[in-house]
Parts: C-alpha cells; structure tokens; sequence
C-alpha cells in the first residue's frame, strides 16, 4: 500500500492572495529564481539599452570583423558594426515580441478555452474543432507561409502572426483546468442567482486560474522567442530590425562561422536561448503551484523519537 | 499504556505524537495518545473534523508521509514495534495480520482492474501463488460479505457505493488479519446501506474473532456496535471508556455537548444548543484544557491548568472536573508503558 | 402550518424529469424523476428525504430552474415558471427561490471575500439600492444569520464550514425570498455546528417569514425543524404528510425501512431488516409497477403491474403503497 499524503489542517492553507502565492513559489524554487533573475536582466536590457551598450547598433563605423578587444566587447560584424551594441539594442525587439504575443496568446486562450468549458454543449465542440486544427498544423511552416504572404515584416505582423498561430496549445490547457472547476459550487451559485455566462467566465472563473493562466503566458512567450527568431533568421523578419533574429541572419549571409567570426552567431544565440530559458525555469514554480505534489520535500531532521511523556 | 481491563493486547498505543512540519511552524495533530486494544475488541474513535483521528489512523498503519512524521511516542502490534521498522519488515505484517479498510473506496481501489484482479495482486504479494487457491479464496472473502463471487470480474465503477465498500472488506479480510482498521467506511453510504454494511462487519467480527479499531465523525451509529469508545478532541483523548457507559453517563463536557447535538426521532422533540464555537487551530493550541473556551462549566484553573487523563468509574477522562488529586480520590491515570525509540 | 391556505407558495404537478445516458446516441433513459406531485405553502418548513439517487437533488434543480422539466409543470404563486420569459422575470424569480448548497468548501469562490455574493446578489435583485446601502445590507443580513459584521472583509479560507454555510444563507435571504432550496446545507457540517444551522433556518422560518425545502438525507434532523415530510424513492413520492404523523405512525414500507436504519443513541438498537443490503436501484427504462417491490416484505401481485399513487390515507398524511390504501395495516420494518 502506498503511503497517502493527509490534508493538512485547514488552518494551515497558504495565503489566498495569487501574486504572493506566485512570489513564494518563485523564491522557493531554485530553477524558479534563477529564470527570474535571468528574465529581469534582459528586461533591464531591454528598458535602458544605452546604459550598458554605448556604441550605436546600426552604424558601420568601426573596423569590419574585428576580434575582441576593451573597444568591442565581441567585436565587429563584416559590416563594421558593434557587436555587443547589437546584442543589448536587439534585446528591445525581442522582449516586446515576447511579451506581445504571449499576452494576445494568453487573452485568447483563455477566452476561448474557458468558454469552451463552461458553456459546453455544441459551442465547445465548435471551439474544440478550431482549437485541434490549428494543433494538429504543423506550426513552423504555417508560419512562413503566412509571413511570406503577408510580405510585410514589422514587429506588429510578427505578433499578430505568433498569436494567431500559437493560442490553440496553452487553450487546450485552460479549457482542462476549466472543466475541472466547472462544477464547483460557487459557479452554480452564480448561475442560480441570475449571473450572465460573460460574468461567470470573466469574473468568477478566470481569476481563479492565475497560476495557470501565468504558466500558459511563460509558454507562450517562450513560444513568441523560439519562432520570432526562427523567422528572422531565414529572412521573414525586417532585415534592417535590430534583432537576435536579425543579427542570425546575416551572420548566416556572411558565412560567420565558415569565415572564423563566430561570436557574430554564437552571441544571438546564446541571447535567445537564455531567454528561452528564462521562460521556461519561471515555469517550473508554477508546475508546483499547479500540483503541490512536485514540491520539494523538506528533509526533515531526523530525530530519535523521544520517550512517550510520563 | 497497560490497560488493566483488556486481556491479550493486540495493539499497544503509547504517548504518540504525530506532527505537521509546515512553513509557519509545527502543527501536532495527535497529542500523546495512549490505547490499547484487546483481542476481538471493538474499538470505536469519535472525533470531529480536525480532531486528529484520521491522522491518528495512520500512523498506527504506518502510513504516514512528510510532512507529518511520528514525533513521539510507540505503537506496539502483538509486542513488536512498528515504528521505525522499514517497509520491507513492515511488509511481512501488512494485511496478514493487519490491514487497513479506507474511506472510499473508489480512492482505494484501481478503477483500472476487475475487484478479482486486486485480490489476486493482494495474495500474490503474500506468496499465495496457485490460481485454484487464489480463486478459492477471493471467491470466500466476497461470500462472506455477501457479494456474489461472480463480481470478481466486475469493475470497481461496475459496483454500487454500498457493494464497493463491502468488497474493500473483503480484501481487508484475504488474510484473517488480527487488526482490522477502518477509518469511516460508511460516511460516503446512505443509512440504510450504513446500517446493513455495520451490521455485516459485526458478524464478521464476531465469526473470526478479529479486533477492529473503527474511526468515524458518526457518534449515533458507531454507539451499537462498539465495546469500547475513545472521543478525540484537538489531537488528545478526552474521554474513554465502554460504549454503554460513555453515552449513559458521558463525563467530559465535550461528550456531553456532542451527544446532545443528536436530534432524536423518537420521544419528545427539545430544542437543542449545539456546542458554540469551532474547534482551535492546532497551530494555535488555548492555554489549559483545549476545549475550554466552547465548555458551558469551565472554571478558572480551566484555562491554565492543561489537565491529565483522569480515571472515573472505569473511564478515563481528560478535565479538572475530574482531577480529585487534592483530595486523593482519584488519580491521574498511568500513561506508562515502555517508549521505544 | 401554511398561514395562508387560500394560496400555496409553490406547487409542482407531475414534475417528471427524464435523462438520456450513453451520449449522442442515447438508447437509454434515465427517470431521475417520474410524476411528483406537492406543494409548499408559507411559512413552513418542508423536508424533502430520500437516500441517494431518489431525486431530491433533481428535484432541487427543477424548481431553481436550473433544469427544464421533461414534463409536468412548477407554478410559483399561481404563476408557471415555463410563462417566464423575460430575463426580468426570471431574475425576479431566482432572487424569490434562492438556493444554499451542499459542499461549504466549494460553495464561496476562494479568490473573493465573503461579501462578493451578497453585494452581488444586492446589485442584481435590488439595483434601487445605494452602494452604502448595499454595505449597511449586507451588515445587517450578517447579523440575522449570527456572523459578526467584521467578517464581511474575510476570505473564504479564513472562515469555518458552519460560518460558510451561514454566508450562503445570507447569500440566500438578502434577495428578501419566499421560498429558500437548501441542498443537504448541513451535511457536510460537523455534528456540533449542525444543530446552530438548523437553529438557524427554524429562526428564518419564524422570524423572516420565509419558507424552506430542506432536502436532506438525515431524518432526524428533518424532525428537528420541518413541519412536512415528503419521503422520496427512486424518482417518486413514497409518502408525505405532517411530520410528526409520518414519523409516529409511517404508512409506506419504504419510510419504515428508512426509520428503522436510523440510529438513536439513546435507544437500544432494533431488530431491523437484516437482509435488505441497503440497495436503492437506478431507474432506467423503469416498468410499471411500484419500484420498491424487489425490497418489499410485503409486495403482491398488483405491485409488479400497476405504479401505485399518492392517495390520502390519514389527514394530509398520503403514502403511495397498494398494500396501505388497500386498507390493510403495514407492518413491513420494524423500528
């Protein structure tokens, strides 16, 4: 028989507020606090790029594919441009990426998925059905697809492309989490007392899936970062952009790693992935918040059990 | 604890403590509980939420996980410690000579295997190997609980409420076991079923002559089938005794208020109080007898002075009312009994 | 007693409710509910028994509206319920029938404080009202279920299963109701903590001038405050009439078996049916005939042909049994 875990005193249940119950879990969590550390960072980056890097990004002024030195802390691209001002301007364009589409992706998933749950019946097939087709498609290639259709590149049809493609995986999710509170008592309660179904999805539902709703915008942004490069990189994006995804590109062009220069790719790249890894440690607080079974276990100090009391 | 009134203990309980390591510090569920239960006994623990019988429950199984840990105290089946042994040592006493029958049983069953498949899981893991033995006895056990062996092929889902709990008995009974722990087996069931399902416990009791220690909320239906009765409150005994003598003369205030809190369908209708309040916070246990602040007859010592186990006339209760040890006509009752490491 | 015979509050008449099973396809029914028949006046408590699968949650649902009869009618003060149309109307009548639930842990969402549904209820029944107005409202419903002002600003965790449960009857009595469906509101409660809610919804009864359908599966507590009992089996009425009668002198086998289960601590354990395992069936593509025959010491031949029906056998006292209006003296459980 395996052993069972108790409830633990009701009195004991941890503060209802989600923002200090999302704070506790991240500080705990020592991959948590890691990503958490790395996302601020590049936020930083992102606000106050001229604080650290203080040579233009774009001007090709400098001596072309320079090696390291105290002037370029990573050199020179074939054009002459400051690498490490590259990478600190185009971390702007990327968290706003990130940040945009996680958030519409996140908006929409939750709309739909929660919908989806609650009001059931052929409305949740419906939703269902569009929600698996665009699952099933295979993302990347819709992706380029559509960018190259839509022929325009800038950041806004970046996001709008991210979004559209990206909400269907994290609705999934919220609409699992909705039908499993669907029955609880408080939304019957709701519906009895004359609540619209707006109302109860809106009010009632959602701000009782902070934690997941949290989790499924650290998905998506990560998703947003991955494939915004990816873009980029084999062209979609605005060449003249300054981005990770950009500086891949022509560093691709440019042959970089044929030709020696490799901090030209390996730096973009390590950005990305960082961020990328950011996203994804952050989410591993709230798997513990999801299911409190994943929590590390104290080790409990063991002790010689003591004499009964006499 | 060496109770002079039970012969051939099955089951030695003393001094334990059981406690909750949590962020905010350290809840103690069970207090120092002492009890002991006799052959063929019929131990029956009352409590509310929160009392500590459910956690009390498991530990004696062993069944506890971080972060509750057994912080004092021993728990003796047959003479042999149980805390501290491994699972593998544990193993070997695990449903042969006690076993463990849960609050739901659709929480304690696979949902995923026919009922016959958990028996023969349950046997094989005991070296019961041949299938005609196997067969055999599965077939026994669901006789004696009066399903129809033919259910062995049933699914859990397959079985109504009242069915699924009487098959969680049996498998509890594939070994005889000296012990047989249920902690509230008839709280999901209607009275009916709850009755039928008591009733059949009994006689399976007194055919194989096995101990059981009954765990529930229920005060009404747990009274006509039990020898003895412990009434928990707050993680600590506070009263027990023989069932007869518990409910005709309850002597802890706290018994007293759970038994008048039963509205009766027979004899005249009286408006009935209740007991105010809700039970403490066990984080935050009151100074003095723990029930003190909800006791319609606490008096000043009551809420400094944390009172013993004191006997009277055969039972032990936990309050000052009882504790006659100024004028030496009554004692606070030996919790000895060796401590085990 | 209802103070005013002339017009009951709420009267179903052959409510039937009828579920498909197995999906899309479905090949089977479900009579969660077949044929009921009664009525709820004012000021009265009606307890509403039955074990699990009788109906009397469905039936719960039926008159909340959150279920559409299959057939049979709910009228409320003369008026059907299937007239109401507008949502006017229906708020109108779900702010007269309000429901308390069952489950005091799931019954107030975690992420609000204890006043979000009685603001909310205010703002939606009563949107003549002030928001001070709403605050000083919700302070004095508080008080008449006996919770102190101050916990208004308490979250639900913060609250006990017994204080909860008061929160959803002042959830339930700010609306100014009639009638109140209160869903097993104490089963899940503690003994200790019942007794101060039955208290409670005795107090409304007296004091607020509200009616309550107290659906539960404990008769003793159904003695303790109802003035009726109606006593529900598999889908049907088995017998209803005043309390006290029903339980002196039960006239169905079904009530006998029930009251002969419940356990009295302070009487000696009777001598009750020791075959009957307790079994209520799932009524599915039900045939005629009465649906208790299979456990009935004393069913006859008439009992597997013809469903029987209420008919009165004492004043107000109606029991469905072939074998009770037959005239004959049912003796089938023993107390």
């Amino acid at each position: 028989m395996a052993a069972t875990t108790l409830t633990v005193p009701a009195s004991h249940v941890p503060v209802n507020s989600a923002a200090r119950r999302i704070w506790r879990a991240v500080r705990r969590n020592r991959k948590a606090t890691a990503g958490a550390v790395l996302l601020l960072l590049f936020c930083f980056l992102a606000l106050f790029p001229g604080l650290i890097a203080h040579d233009s990004p774009t001007a090709e002024i400098y001596g072309r594919s320079m090696g390291v030195s105290s002037a370029h802390l990573l050199g020179t691209t074939a054009y002459g441009q400051d690498l490490f001002a590259q990478v600190v301007w185009g971390t702007r364009q990327v968290m706003i990426i990130a940040f945009g589409a996680g958030l519409a992706a996140t908006a929409i998933a939750a709309i739909i998925g929660v919908t989806a749950a609650y009001v059931g019946g052929a409305t949740d097939g419906v939703l269902n059905l569009i929600t698996d087709v665009l699952l099933v498609i295979p993302l990347f290639p819709l992706l380029i697809v559509i960018a190259a259709y839509v022929q325009n590149s800038g950041t806004l049809v970046l996001i709008t492309v991210l979004t559209l493609t990206g909400w269907s995986y994290t609705a999934r999710q919220l609409r699992s989490q909705a039908l499993s509170v669907r029955h609880r008592d408080f939304l019957e309660a709701a519906k009895v007392r004359g609540e619209r179904a707006v109302y109860i999805v809106c009010v009632e539902i959602l701000p009782t899936m902070t934690s997941l709703l949290v989790a499924a915008f650290l998905t998506n942004a990560l998703y947003a970062v991955l494939f915004a490069s990816s873009l980029q990189f084999i062209g979609l994006g605005d060449p003249n952009a300054t981005s990770w995804g950009t500086m891949l590109y022509w560093a691709q062009n440019n042959e970089a790693l044929q030709t020696g220069q490799y901090l030209w790719a390996v730096a973009p790249g390590v950005c990305i992935a960082a961020l990328g890894a950011a996203f994804a440690l952050l989410n591993y607080a709230f798997d513990e918040i999801g299911n409190p079974a994943l929590r590390p276990v104290r080790k409990i100090r063991s002790k010689r059990v003591r004499p009964a009391r006499s | 604890m060496s109770d002079p009134h039970v012969p051939e203990p099955v089951l030695e309980v003393s001094g334990l403590s059981v406690e909750y390591v949590l962020d905010r510090g350290v809840a103690r569920a069970v207090d120092d509980v002492s009890f002991t239960v006799g052959r063929g006994e019929f131990l029956g623990i009352v409590g509310e939420s929160g009392c500590g019988k459910s956690t009390l429950l498991f530990a004696v199984a062993q069944l506890l996980a971080p972060p509750a840990r057994v912080e004092a105290g021993s728990v003796r089946f047959k003479g042999t410690s149980l805390v501290g042994l491994t699972d593998k040592q544990l193993a070997a006493t695990r449903w042969r000579d006690l076993s463990v029958v849960m609050q739901s049983a659709m929480n304690a069953l696979n949902p995923v295997k026919s009922i016959g498949a958990q028996f023969k899981d349950a046997l094989r893991a005991h070296g019961v190997r041949r299938s005609d033995e196997i067969a055999a006895r599965s077939a026994e056990v669901l006789r004696m609980v009066g399903i129809d062996p033919a259910h062995l092929r049933s699914y859990p889902h397959q079985l109504s409420g009242g069915m699924r709990q009487r098959a969680m008995i049996a498998m509890a009974m594939l070994f005889t076991p000296e012990l047989v722990i249920m902690d509230e087996p008839t709280s999901a069931l209607d009275v009916v079923a709850q009755r039928s399902l008591m009733v059949q416990i009994k006689e399976l009791q007194e055919a194989y002559r096995f101990a059981v220690i009954f765990v529930t909320h229920d005060m009404s239906l747990i009274s006509h089938f039990s020898d003895r009765l412990m009434v928990m409150y707050a993680g600590q005994v506070s009263e027990i005794g023989a069932t007869r003598t518990v409910f005709d003369a309850p002597r802890h205030p706290y018994t007293q208020g759970l038994l008048d809190a039963f509205p009766s369908i027979r004899g005249a209708k009286v408006p009935l109080k209740g007991i105010p309040g809700s039970p403490p916070n066990l984080a935050m246990i009151p100074n003095g007898c723990r029930f003190h602040p909800r006791c319609p007859v606490a008096f000043d010592r009551c809420s400094v002075e944390a009172p013993d186990l004191y006997q009277q006339d055969g039972s032990l209760v936990r309050c000052l009312l009882y504790d006659d040890a100024a004028s030496g006509s009554s004692s606070p009752a030996p919790t000895g009994g060796r401590a085990d490491a | 007693m209802p103070d005013d015979p002339g017009q009951e509050l709420l009267k179903a008449e052959h409510l039937t409710k009828h579920f498909k099973i197995g999906g899309a396809l479905a090949r089977h029914t479900l009579h969660a509910v077949d044929d009921v028949n009664f009525s709820i006046g004012r000021r009265e408590i009606v307890a509403l028994a039955g074990e699990s699968g009788s109906g009397k949650s469905t039936i719960a649902r039926l008159l909340a509206r959150v279920y559409k009869p299959t057939a049979g009618e709910i009228s409320y003060e003369g008026k059907p319920l299937s007239r109401l149309r507008s949502r006017r109307d229906r708020l109108r009548y779900s702010g007269q029938v309000p429901m308390v639930f069952q489950d005091p842990f799931s019954s107030l969402n975690p992420v609000f404080r204890a006043s979000h549904g009685v603001l909310r209820s205010l703002k939606l029944h009563r949107p003549e009202l002030s928001e001070s107005q709403r605050r000083d409202e919700a302070a004095r419903v508080f008080g008449v279920v006996g919770l102190d002002s101050e916990m208004l600003q308490r979250f639900a965790y913060e609250l006990s299963g017994g204080q909860r449960q008061r929160v959803g009857f002042a959830q339930a009595l700010v609306t100014r109701p009639k009638l109140i469906l209160a869903d097993e509101p104490v089963s899940m409660l503690d003994v200790s903590i019942r007794i101060g809610l039955l208290n409670l919804m005795a107090k409304l009864r007296d004091e607020e001038n509200v009616s309550i359908l107290y659906i539960t599966h404990d008769i003793a507590s159904a003695r303790y405050v109802a003035d009726r009992l109606i006593v529900m089996y598999a889908g049907q009425i088995a017998e209803s009439g005043p309390i006290e009668d029903v339980l002196a002198s039960p006239k169905h086998p079904y009530t006998q078996l029930l009251l002969s289960a419940v356990p009295d601590p302070r009487a000696p354990l009777g001598v009750a049916a020791e075959t009957d395992k307790g079994e209520p069936p799932k009524v599915i593509d039900p045939s005629p005939g009465c649906r208790f025959r299979w456990r009935c010491p004393l069913a006859i031949d008439t009992c597997s042909r013809v469903t029987p029906v209420l008919a009165e056998l004492a004043p107000g006292h109606q029991a469905a049994c072939h074998v009770a209006q037959s005239g004959a003296e049912v003796k089938a459980f023993s107390a």
